[in-house]
């Protein structure tokens, strides 16, 4: 589905994805963990077509196409989906409105007519249940207003409500409570299945006891410098990055 | 520059969509202004010698005043002996039925997006056409003759209803209240004028569209309603103009009365031709707007959409005269380009108990300049007085300006004034936000921008509302910060 080779990026001039290399398939989780400045964001926005990070060097390819080719916008209707760190607030507008007019901006790309507002109706009580979002919150103002908690469980209904075939989580666990986070988990498992993957990006490995992953990476100064299993994420608990970094340099002065 | 800010560039540099000529011969007078031209618009209007006397006692007056200075506007001098101040459709058509009308006229309200047929059926609006300075089409008088109600154009009332002309003309803005005013009380030509009797709520939105048509002709319309006890009337007003090279003049005065427990609702969505990319032309629009809550319990409430004009100079204003009266302002001013406004309201406070509300929301892009300028006045015996203002400004782009002139005047004490003001950027995070979920940038910025207009949208008539959606699109075409 997403396949990385070397890419290289940069914000403001300043180079912060060094040579990143990833593949990832129909049906898998992947986690990237890593310290801060990493890059782990940069990667998320990098892929989500954000212009204030420059690809310098590299190719992504998604689905078959050239993605750095790709507008946001497009990158979206092609069924990429980044949950924000920081989601943005748009006062006047609701969430209703918003998800409506994405869901038939990605319908319109696919060829499809416009859903019914019976069955948008539906869908957004459906998968608000599941969030324990109730009506109230669906018609307020997009973020405007929304406590941390609030916004982050926002991202996961538009996920939820979108159906992405690549969802990025760009720190969705940060700043949530141990119930909040129980709650998103659960949204982000509903929406795992076997057609679709996920990406998430995280400094804990607390949210992966909750969305398990297949595969787990360690980001460290804008490269990947470990990949494994699970468990890989447990002894990061255990014994922080350093014995990473240490290994790393260990390598460089071979 | 920014990729943003190219887009900005992009996109504010839609072409005006409705530049067109009809072509209609015209009766025009020469260009200059003097005594003699204004008995000659009297006459071409078949007025009784007491308005003739009323328009030449107001421009002696306007030629001891000087032109305002003090508005945030910018524009060379105009050489009002340079205009001509009367221009008709030749063929002055009586008309009995939609047939009638010149089908040149109909093509031009046809590329508006107002036909006028259609809206009657679809919409029940009664629509008064002004076509530069006489009216062509009255529609629905009869419906609206059956509850009382006069909705005719000005020269019609002046000729037949010489009474309630007498009696309420003038009486909120008098030929002495400012230049623009005291200019168009001279040389108006054309106008609306309505009537509601005692009891009675008009059964319909009543609209006129305005049209500026021929060159270097400044039109100078004169609205009057009238809004007796315990009556209601809501009141469209919808304005577009072609495309010129020369500046064209445009002084309206607009006057509403309401008596007691009684209601007018106005609303505007003004569309002029703003001048080119490079600030060449346009409609310089300077309009003195007033209603007066004479009567106790009486409101009236003001709702403006202003996306045109070169320069705007205009601030709906309510006096609120009558014990427990209530003034709104809802203001939406789009200013792109070179476009300059300077546009609020005053609220103008006597009676006890007496209310106000005030929400403008302006918004700036290219290189233009967006003022919102606000007086509210507690009178010494208006005890209880409330007030609130909120004054919002977007930004777009980094060459635009906004600015707010609030002016507070309180002479009781008991009165509570609130104003709140904030200013903001469309932001790159915010068009990002969209993008990321499948939105392009241009209706990301119509989204970002409807939402900050939102709270004037909703106290719009609906068919309004509609349009002043489409109008700020257009205006903006996705515009960035």
């Amino acid at each position: 589905m997403l396949k990385i080779v070397n890419l290289h990026a940069e914000v403001e001039g300043k180079p912060i994805l060094k040579g990143i290399n990833l593949e990832i398939n129909k049906g898998e989780v992947h986690a990237i963990m890593g310290p801060n400045g990493s890059g782990k964001s940069t990667l998320a926005n990098v892929l989500s077509g954000n212009e204030n990070y420059q690809v310098t060097e590299g190719e992504i390819w998604y689905e078959g196409h050239n993605m750095l080719d790709l507008s946001p916008e497009d990158r979206a209707r092609e069924g990429v989906f980044l949950a924000f760190q920081y989601p943005v607030e748009i006062p006047g507008i609701s969430n209703a409105t918003l998800l409506k007019t994405a869901i038939n901006e990605i319908r319109k790309h696919n060829g499809m007519d416009d859903i019914s507002p019976k069955d948008f109706l539906a869908k957004m009580r459906e998968k608000g249940q599941i969030l324990g979002m109730n009506d109230l919150l669906i018609n307020r103002s997009v973020n405007s207003g929304f406590s941390g908690g609030e916004k982050k469980r926002n991202e996961i209904l538009q996920l939820l409500m979108l159906e992405p075939k690549l969802a990025l989580l760009d720190e969705t666990d940060s700043g949530l409570d141990i119930d909040a986070l129980k709650i998103v988990s659960t949204g982000v498992n509903s929406f795992r299945s076997s057609e679709n993957a996920v990406l998430l990006v995280t400094h804990y490995q607390r949210l992966l006891n909750y969305i398990v992953p297949d595969f787990v990476h360690v980001l460290s100064n804008g490269k990947i410098l470990k990949s494994g299993g699970k468990e890989l994420a447990l002894k990061l608990e255990d014994q922080g990055y350093d014995w990473i970094n240490k290994a790393e340099l260990e390598t460089e002065s071979v | 520059m920014s990729e943003d800010m190219k887009i900005v560039e992009d996109l504010t540099q839609s072409e005006y969509k409705w530049g067109f000529v009809t072509d209609i011969e015209m009766d025009k007078a020469p260009n200059g202004l003097n005594e003699e031209i204004i008995r000659f618009i009297s006459a071409k209007k078949n007025e009784p010698e007491w308005m003739t006397e009323w328009r030449l006692k107001a421009y002696r007056t306007w030629l001891k005043m000087a032109e305002p200075d003090w508005a945030k506007i910018n524009y060379p001098k105009i050489d009002f002996q340079e205009i001509s101040y009367y221009a008709a459709p030749v063929k002055k058509p009586q008309l009995n039925s939609m047939d009638e009308v010149d089908p040149a006229l109909l093509e031009t309200f046809e590329k508006l997006g107002i036909p006028l047929a259609e809206r009657q059926r679809l919409a029940g609006v009664a629509v008064d056409a002004v076509f530069d300075s006489v009216s062509v089409a009255t529609t629905f008088r009869e419906t609206l003759a059956k509850e009382g109600i006069i909705f005719c154009s000005i020269s019609e009332a002046i000729r037949n209803h010489p009474d309630l002309i007498k009696k309420y003309l003038g009486s909120v803005v008098p030929a002495t209240d400012n230049y623009f005013a005291a200019l168009n009380s001279a040389v108006f030509t054309d106008g609306s004028f309505v009537f509601i009797p005692k009891g009675v709520r008009c059964p319909m939105e009543l609209s006129t569209y305005f049209r500026i048509n021929a060159e270097n002709t400044g039109q100078f319309e004169r609205t009057l309603i009238v809004a007796e006890d315990d009556s209601y009337v809501s009141y469209l007003e919808g304005c577009t103009a072609p495309m010129r090279d020369s500046n064209q003049l445009h002084a309206a005065v607009v006057e509403l009365v309401t008596l007691e427990n009684a209601e007018i609702k106005y609303s505007t969505v003004q569309n002029w031709y703003p001048g080119d990319k490079e600030g060449k032309g346009g409609i310089y629009n300077f309009v003195t707007k007033r209603g007066m809550c004479r009567g106790k319990n009486s409101k009236i409430s003001w709702t403006q959409v202003e996306t045109g004009s070169a320069i705007t100079w205009k601030y709906p204003s309510c006096v609120l005269a009558g014990e427990n009266s209530i003034g709104e302002f809802y203001s939406i001013a789009v200013t792109n380009n070179f476009q300059q406004a300077d546009t609020g309201t005053k609220m103008i406070h006597i009676g006890k108990n007496t209310r106000s509300t005030i929400i403008s929301k302006g918004i700036s892009a290219g290189k233009s300049n967006n003022s919102y300028r606000g007086l509210v006045k507690i009178g010494k015996k208006a005890e209880n007085a409330r007030n609130f203002s909120q004054c919002d400004s977007m930004l777009m782009g980094d060459k635009c300006g906004a600015h707010t002139f609030p002016y507070i005047e309180v002479e009781n004490p008991s009165a509570k004034v609130e104003h709140e003001a904030t200013t903001s950027k469309v932001g790159e995070d915010q068009i990002f936000y969209l993008n990321s979920r499948g939105i392009d940038t241009e209706d990301a910025v119509n989204m970002i921008v409807n939402g900050f207009c939102k709270e004037v949208f909703n106290v719009l008539p609906m068919e309004f509302a509609v349009e002043a959606q489409k109008l700020l699109a257009v205006s903006l075409e996705g515009s960035v910060g």
